[in-house]
């Protein structure tokens, strides 16, 4: 869901502008500033992340929640991604073969997409991981691959179909740790997209029923649905497909939290936040123009790597300025010869 | 007079039997755990293609007929051709044939080489001679708009649309019907909804001269691309949790609810043989401890099959008149392809909610998957070999069927929460001596 992408340094247009030197959640780490865990965390690619977290969900919603899936179709969607990506990894002739960002993918339609029909799971699977290659503007692919993946299949068959409901209301605090601790550790210029999504879909949920009168229990039952967080911690926060400048991003949530709430209430259709990320997302090259910023690669959250060196280099250089010591001492004791 | 009020409750009872392609051997039928097992339970029957809905409304009502009436928060004006009044008969004959149900096998002669087997409503009373006749002055003053009364079968039937719950809730008041207090501020987000009410209560007079002695099931045809069913005014003042079965006909597949989880009851296990004497009580608990385990939030899947077959059959699958009946638009008489008196591109879902308002806030929203896999409340009973067990074989029999029905025990107490001592005490297990000891078989006995 969020970074689904492969940033190939060769890939037609996708030579972004680099971005400076920061960390993983795009904050730069104050010179000379002791590496710990959370460096270590920082230095990992936050897809690793989020493919065992989404792991961890998948595993969660079939084994205690009975999301409604086998494991032939899960692992059907998991071939057919990765066969897609490493096709049009030669098809594009890219330098390497990115199995990361399919993997993502993969697993998103796995915790979403349901059918008994396993040719419709591996249509859906190619549709998604094929969309990053062919729907491209200015070197970004435009939908979100799942998202996409999951509307191209609902409109081609009944065969295919979203539970929204399948995450109940328990699970809800184990899923929000998940997303918060994915938070932690991506630390994305993108989680703007999020909080501000979530902010503004609040609204459009709290002021309907302060308008009908309904108690709270009404939207905050809809707020806590797995399915929300998971849109908003996976899928529309995706820095390659929204906007490169924060302002425009929080335009952006604003947009899709609108566009959800008149699918839901207007139009009485299911899955209102599918079919609002789906049409808004053609609208991201237009705010970009509007409102520019600097485009996010994964390359460049991992420039975090020099400052660590940097702290690493600093790490042996004091650690072999007290082995010095040490020898000093030892020799002036005359226990070294 | 005040009447008091009359709570619609619908209630209800499903295991992957086989893919939908198989005709499987499921198993002889025994019994089965109807809706009847459920005090207070209200069911609903909705028809659903598109945006076209019919739904039929069954309710326990037991009382005086002058104690009954309903309120129906419906989305559009209804005509009176969108009215009709059903036959009781035809949903106790869905309920039949969608009720979980308890199966039996035989074991085989272990002697013998074998092959192996392979939407509900509030109640509110009112007087019917007081005050039905209300002057359009006074229905304006309180923003209230009498949009058509029609009278079908046994029942009066008037359409609402109000302005403001305050006007509404007076209006009901003056015409006898006994709101309970907080049905208002439901009333007013249903009004704001621009939602119309269908006021529906029991023609004395009519009911006599038809000669019914209950109140037969209330429908209605309407187009809206709602696909819901109101449960809040059911919760306002509601005297504990109440039941709901929800059966659903629909062309593509299996219905589930998307702002609740629905969840599949446990089916398919092998129970000791003395659930069958106590087969209702045996679901009633299962279902409790489910609704337990669930932190009382989930919808539960009983039913969900193809129309034109069961197996086993708790009940024959509908005809096609029978479907008609219910509303199901789409079949037409003399399918010519179907087996005989079969209804064919039917799929029938039955849901069991037990709700309250702390738990069910919202209204129940639907939508159809395209899942047509068939899936049942089966549970089976395997009758045990009780001829002669006088050979090799037969002693290994009696050791693993005395297994058997240990493991039947355990199974049967964790389902029901059943205390398993006394279940044990109530088994007859089998008399199976000790088995041979392993080594024995490995040299034959040797004589000293």
């Amino acid at each position: 869901m969020t970074p689904q992408t492969q940033a190939p340094t060769r890939f037609p247009g996708s030579m972004a502008r680099s971005a400076p030197a920061r960390g993983v959640g795009g904050a730069a780490v104050p010179a000379g500033s002791r590496p710990g865990w959370r460096h270590l965390a920082r230095r990992l690619d936050p897809r690793l992340y989020q493919i065992v977290a989404l792991a961890g969900l998948l595993g969660y919603g079939s084994w205690k929640l009975g999301f409604d899936t086998s494991l032939p179709i899960m692992l059907l969607i998991l071939a057919a991604a990765l066969a897609t990506q490493h096709a049009c990894t030669h098809l594009w002739k890219l330098p390497a073969f990115e199995p990361r960002s399919a993997l993502i993918s993969a697993l998103s339609l796995c915790l979403l997409l349901r059918t008994n029909d396993p040719r419709w799971a591996v249509v859906a699977a190619i549709v998604a991981v094929a969309s990053k290659f062919v729907l491209r503007v200015d070197g970004k692919h435009v939908f979100n691959p799942t998202n996409f993946g999951l509307v191209v299949l609902m409109l081609l068959t009944d065969a295919v179909w979203v539970s929204p409901g399948q995450w109940g209301n328990a699970a809800f605090f184990g899923f929000l740790l998940a997303c918060l601790g994915g938070m932690v550790v991506h630390r994305s210029s993108r989680s703007d997209v999020t909080w501000s999504f979530l902010l503004f879909y609040g609204a459009v949920l709290l002021g309907r029923s302060l308008w009908l009168g309904e108690p709270w229990a009404i939207p905050l039952h809809c707020l806590q649905n797995g399915a929300l967080l998971l849109f908003a911690f996976f899928m529309i926060s995706d820095p390659r497909t929204t906007p490169d400048s924060r302002l425009g991003r929080i335009v952006y949530a604003l947009v899709v939290a609108l566009g959800a709430g008149f699918v839901h209430f207007v139009l009485f259709e299911n899955n209102g936040l599918l079919w609002s990320l789906v049409a808004c997302a053609p609208l991201v090259p237009l705010i970009n123009r509007v409102l520019p910023g600097t485009q996010y690669q994964w390359s460049a959250a991992r420039a975090a790597c020099p400052r660590v060196r940097s702290a690493r280099r600093s790490w042996s250089a004091k650690l072999g300025t007290w082995m010095a010591g040490l020898r000093k001492a030892a020799l002036e004791q005359g226990v070294l010869r | 007079m005040k009447r008091s009020v009359a709570v619609w409750a619908v209630s209800c009872l499903a295991a992957l039997c086989a893919p939908a392609v198989v005709h499987a051997f499921c198993g002889f039928y025994v019994s089965k755990a109807d809706t009847k097992l459920f005090n207070k339970a209200s069911q609903v029957v909705l028809v659903r293609d598109g945006d076209r809905t019919v739904i039929t409304m069954v309710n326990d009502f037991k009382g005086d007929p002058r104690e009954f009436a309903v309120v129906i928060p419906v989305p559009t004006f209804i005509e009176r051709e969108q009215i009709h009044v059903t036959n009781q008969a035809v949903v106790d004959h869905l309920d039949a044939y969608t009720a979980p149900r308890l199966v039996e096998y035989y074991d085989p002669d272990p002697c013998v080489k074998r092959q192996r087997f392979t939407w509900p409503a509030q109640g509110a009373v009112g007087d019917r001679a007081a005050g039905t006749a209300m002057s359009e002055a006074r229905e304006s003053a309180l923003g209230i708009s009498v949009e058509a009364r029609y009278t079908v079968g046994e029942y009066d039937i008037v359409i609402l649309s109000a302005k403001q719950s305050d006007g509404l809730e007076t209006w009901l008041r003056e015409n006898d019907y006994r709101i309970p207090n907080g049905a208002s501020r439901v009333l007013a987000s249903y009004i704001k909804q621009g939602t119309r009410f269908f006021v529906a209560r029991v023609n004395l007079e009519e009911q006599s001269a038809l000669g019914f002695t209950y109140l037969r099931p209330l429908q209605i045809a309407f187009e809206s691309p709602k696909f819901m069913l109101p449960i809040r005014l059911g919760t306002v003042n509601a005297d504990g949790p109440q039941e709901l079965f929800v059966y659903t006909l629909t062309r593509t597949g299996r219905v589930e609810t998307t702002n609740y989880r629905t969840v599949r009851l446990p089916t398919g296990h092998e129970l000791p043989e003395l659930v069958e004497a106590e087969f209702s009580n045996f679901y009633r608990d299962m279902f409790a401890r489910q609704v337990d385990k669930e932190n009382k939030r989930a919808v539960f899947l009983e039913y969900a099959w193809d129309m034109n077959w069961c197996d086993p059959c708790a009940a024959d699958p509908l005809s096609v008149a029978e479907l008609r009946e219910l509303g199901v638009f789409w079949v037409k008489d003399g399918n010519r392809f179907g087996p005989k008196g079969a209804a064919r591109d039917v799929f029938v879902t039955r849901l069991h909610v037990r709700y309250d308002a702390e738990h069910f806030p919202e209204d129940l929203v639907f939508q159809e998957t395209g899942d047509r896999g068939n899936f049942q409340g089966r549970y089976v009973l395997r009758r045990a070999w009780k001829g002669n067990t006088d050979c090799a074989s037969g002693q290994e029999y009696l050791h693993q069927l005395r297994k058997r029905q240990i493991d039947e025990a355990e199974r049967l107490a964790s389902l029901t929460g059943w205390s398993l001592n006394e279940i044990l005490d109530r088994i007859e297990l089998a008399d199976a001596a000790e088995p041979t000891p392993w080594w024995k078989k490995i040299w034959g006995e040797e004589r000293d």
